[in-house]
């Protein structure tokens, strides 16, 4: 802009010829700077391009719900708790903590040189106030029953405690926090990297409102400050020098571009212009095996997809035919001929691999699938049916190539295996999740839950009776007072085995059937370094380099 | 003059009116509200977000509510991108979609004109039948199609230009343009093409050639100004198709324009946001027939404003 505007200065007042002198003259001095310049700056600047699904829906750490915005709030913010590279627990604000031997009082130290990125120190008040916030009505968090085993934080969600100061955390002094849960909740210290648990700056929330995220305004605590958000665009952040382990990062700057599409990210990545992509297309995984198999990534995840059955109208509560339907499904082959990337088969609920769990499993799950389908087609018959007679029924998923796929190649096992007549209905994301809830219509459907935090309980307390998240009405009080047992027990080894019996219940029950485990799939540049899959695909960029 | 404009301008307030209350039932008949996610969360945070965006309102009160704000110029919060306001998405993302819009138009009249042009006056000739059949091909392939085709020759295998993004220099706006711009070239060509023929067949023209005029001035000073009475009327639609070409368009090429916030807000159930395009784009495309109605007028005598 500068240099257009020059030259026309320079048209009206003096001659082409002095013109083009002094443009040749520029010219060649911008050469020459940028000669000398543009090498060490390549040296210095290490950017990391960060391909990052969807628009993050909100940087504000209490509002936040999606997986994108909390890869960007994990490099911007640190909670009291933070994770290395596999994934492991590590101080983060908190340089230490201790707990009572209830198991219900937790004292934490924050660090003397945690400070925000203007220069304010770090307090105890700071999280008293975050974590009011996160339980306030007023403040719409959609993640505030994470913060649910904090004294009174339930009562004041759900507007019986007004008076916020009865949550459950104080400050003792400025860098002491003392925080009182409702019952043991060994989760806790992993759920405080959740972003529901970050601090924020009290005087910049209520200088700015809803703005307050915006790079001009952000005031945060993590490895990166903010200083670009163009919505749809990019979020750019670059190293924070305030933050007090600032040494460990080594990138000066990560850009996150929201791609809608995987099509697309793909295509950017294959032009050079994303390093690291979120996802890959379904549909293309073979080609990706076979001509960049180097560069795809695909490990664990903590989720499962599954179809889960309605069990408040017939057919489906008729347990012998649950049991039917989900012996029929040839898991290997779902894995190895439909979802190509890695995913697992799967036969429990609860993602394998979970801390402070041993993986329980259906019984049918060392069976051939021979002996499954000659099981399977017994209690089909023993419900009733034949295949003179057989059970009609609709299976419902929502409009996707994945799930459609999926949902073929099930009923054709089902059609095969005991003849049962199967309607595949597709509905609109939002449709579907509606109906699912109502539990009218629905018969069989596609589901699937990634866990919120590394333990089985973010998996089973799906299936309380009182669950919301419980579409398909399984409703066992033995199972329900195991998990109250379990939230109450703090002996570790007798929680897990009050979950594991708890997960054995519902197994048994087949109120779903378990299809395949996650993972995730992504491409990597190898000159990417410093990251390791982990299960909940929390990975920092704090520990990335990128060595071109 | 003046009093057409402002008519016309007070005509499309009860159009709008009707938009944004057809808008507004329509999108809340869709099952589903913008908090129902995979992971449902408890019936009490449910509460709290209803009552924080004041969805736990009867509709009537909601409806009167919005109309009240709409009228002030506030479109409201966005519900799936809560740190922003729809007014602040619009308003980051129009500038990209005007421009790519406008450049897409822009370059479909200039070479759309100039090749239907060359088409009439070599009628027949081997040039004619390739301007068309190419047209009739930009025509037929949709533009979803083109896109990715277009971001994989010269992005991926030629590595010539982005295949995605915006913001960073000329060169990524580059496809997507082209892509926009494809379809209308083609319509545009034909539509010269054909009212070209036919004005250079009419006695006008023939009097101009006869008094001996050079063929030129005939050219650019008369037949070309009829001649492009159908492309004028043609731009209202035109208009139209570039921004909904420009929901494809920026789908696929990570654009930030507005286009994307439709399809997202719908699927979405951003009530409030897919109303605030909804507004946008109506406004948008009322004003552009406006436009085109007084270009109209200034072209042909036989039409007359007031």
């Amino acid at each position: 802009m500068e240099f257009s505007t020059g030259i026309s200065r320079f048209l009206t007042k003096g001659t082409f010829v002095k013109t083009t002198r002094a443009v040749a003259l520029g010219v060649s001095l911008l050469a020459g700077t940028s000669a000398l310049v543009a090498p060490s700056l390549a040296m210095a600047e290490m950017v990391f391009n960060r391909g990052n699904g969807t628009e993050p829906g909100s940087l504000d750490p209490q509002i936040s719900e999606d997986v994108n915005s909390s890869t960007i709030l994990r490099d911007v913010f640190e909670g009291l708790t933070a994770e290395f590279t596999d994934g492991s627990l590590i101080p983060g604000q908190a340089e230490s903590w201790t707990v009572s031997p209830d198991g219900l009082i937790y004292t934490f130290k924050i660090r003397s040189d945690a400070v925000w990125s203007n220069g304010d120190p770090v307090t105890a008040q700071d999280f008293v106030y975050s974590w009011q916030r996160g339980v306030n009505p007023t403040t719409g968090s959609e993640y505030s029953f994470l913060l649910y085993p904090l004294q009174n934080a339930q009562a004041i969600a759900n507007g019986e405690e007004k008076d916020l100061s009865k949550l459950g955390v104080k400050a003792l002094d400025d860098k002491t926090l003392e925080v009182q849960l409702e019952g043991p909740a060994p989760y806790f210290l992993g759920m405080l990297t959740h972003s529901v648990a970050y601090p924020v700056h009290k005087a910049t929330v209520e200088a700015h409102g809803e703005a307050w995220t915006r790079p001009e305004n952000m005031v945060s605590n993590g490895a990166f400050n903010l200083i670009e958000w163009t919505p749809q665009s990019r979020i750019v952040a670059v190293k924070s020098d305030s933050y007090w382990n600032k040494d460990s990062v080594k990138l000066d700057k990560v850009v996150y571009y929201p791609t809608e599409s995987t099509t697309t990210e793909l295509k950017r990545y294959r032009a050079g212009e994303l390093d690291w992509t979120y996802e890959v297309p379904n549909d293309q995984i073979s080609w990706i095996k076979e001509n960049m198999g180097d560069e795809f990534h695909v490990s664990n995840y903590l989720g499962t997809y599954y179809y889960g059955f309605n069990l408040t109208k017939p057919p489906f509560n008729d347990p012998k035919l649950r049991k039917a339907f989900s012996l029929a499904i040839d898991r290997d082959i779902l894995t190895s001929k439909i979802v190509t990337a890695g995913e697992v088969p799967a036969y429990a609920f609860v993602v394998p691999g979970v801390t402070a769990y041993d993986a329980v499993y259906a019984d049918f799950k060392d069976q051939t699938q021979a002996d499954r389908d000659a099981e399977a087609l017994k209690l089909y018959e023993e419900a009733g049916y034949s295949k003179d007679k057989p059970l009609e029924i609709e299976l419902r998923y929502n409009t996707n190539d994945n799930h459609k796929k999926i949902a073929i190649a099930i009923s054709s096992m089902w059609k095969k295996v005991f003849g049962a007549k199967v309607n595949l209905v597709n509905e609109e994301f939002k449709v579907f999740l509606e109906t699912r809830k109502q539990k009218e219509v629905t018969q069989a459907f596609r589901a699937g839950w990634i866990g919120d935090y590394n333990d089985p309980n973010t998996f089973l307390e799906l299936w309380l009776s009182d669950s919301g998240l419980n579409d398909t009405g399984f409703n066992n009080p033995e199972f329900d007072s195991l998990l109250k047992q379990a939230s109450l027990e703090q002996d570790a080894p007798k929680r897990k085995e009050l979950l594991m019996k708890a997960e054995g219940i519902f197994l048994e029950s087949n109120a779903v059937a378990p299809i395949y485990h996650y993972v995730t799939k992504r491409m990597v540049k190898p000159y990417v370094k410093g990251w390791q899959s982990n299960v909940m695909d929390h990975i920092r960029s704090q520990y990335i380099t990128v060595e071109k | 003059m003046f009093s057409f404009i402002l008519k016309r301008l007070a005509g499309a307030i009860p159009t709008l009116f009707i938009i944004i209350t057809l808008a507004f039932f329509l999108i809340r008949t869709a099952p589903g509200g913008p908090f129902d996610k995979e992971r449902t969360v408890p019936p009490e945070v449910q509460a709290n977000l209803n009552a924080v965006y004041h969805l736990d309102k009867p509709l009537y009160e909601q409806y009167g509510h919005y109309l009240f704000n709409v009228i002030q110029g506030d479109f409201g919060p966005s519900f799936q991108y809560r740190d922003f306001s729809v007014t602040d998405l619009i308003g980051s993302g129009f500038p990209v979609s005007l421009t790519l819009g406008l450049t897409a138009i822009f370059f479909a009249i200039t070479i759309g004109m100039s090749l239907g042009a060359i088409a009439a006056l070599r009628q027949n000739s081997a040039i004619d039948y390739a301007v068309m059949a190419t047209a009739m091909t930009g025509i037929t392939i949709p533009n979803f199609v083109m896109a990715p085709l277009l971001t994989l020759v010269f992005g991926v295998y030629l590595g010539m230009l982005p295949v995605g993004g915006w913001g960073d220099g000329v060169s990524q706006a580059i496809l997507p343009v082209v892509a926009l711009a494809l379809p209308q070239i083609a319509y545009i060509a034909r539509l010269t093409r054909g009212s070209m023929i036919e004005v250079l067949r009419s006695n006008f023209v023939r009097t101009a050639r006869a008094k001996g005029l050079p063929e030129r001035v005939m050219l650019t000073r008369h037949a070309m100004k009829a001649a492009m009475l159908p492309v004028v009327s043609y731009l209202g639609p035109a208009s139209a198709a570039i921004i909904t070409g420009s929901v494809v368009v920026e789908q696929i090429f990570s654009i930030p324009g507005i286009g994307r916030y439709f399809v997202q807000g719908a699927l979405n159930r951003d009530y409030t946001l897919v109303m605030g395009v909804v507004i946008f784009y109506g406004t948008l495309i009322i004003v552009f027939n406006l436009i085109v109605d007084i270009v109209y007028g200034m072209l042909d005598p036989k039409v007359r404003m007031g």
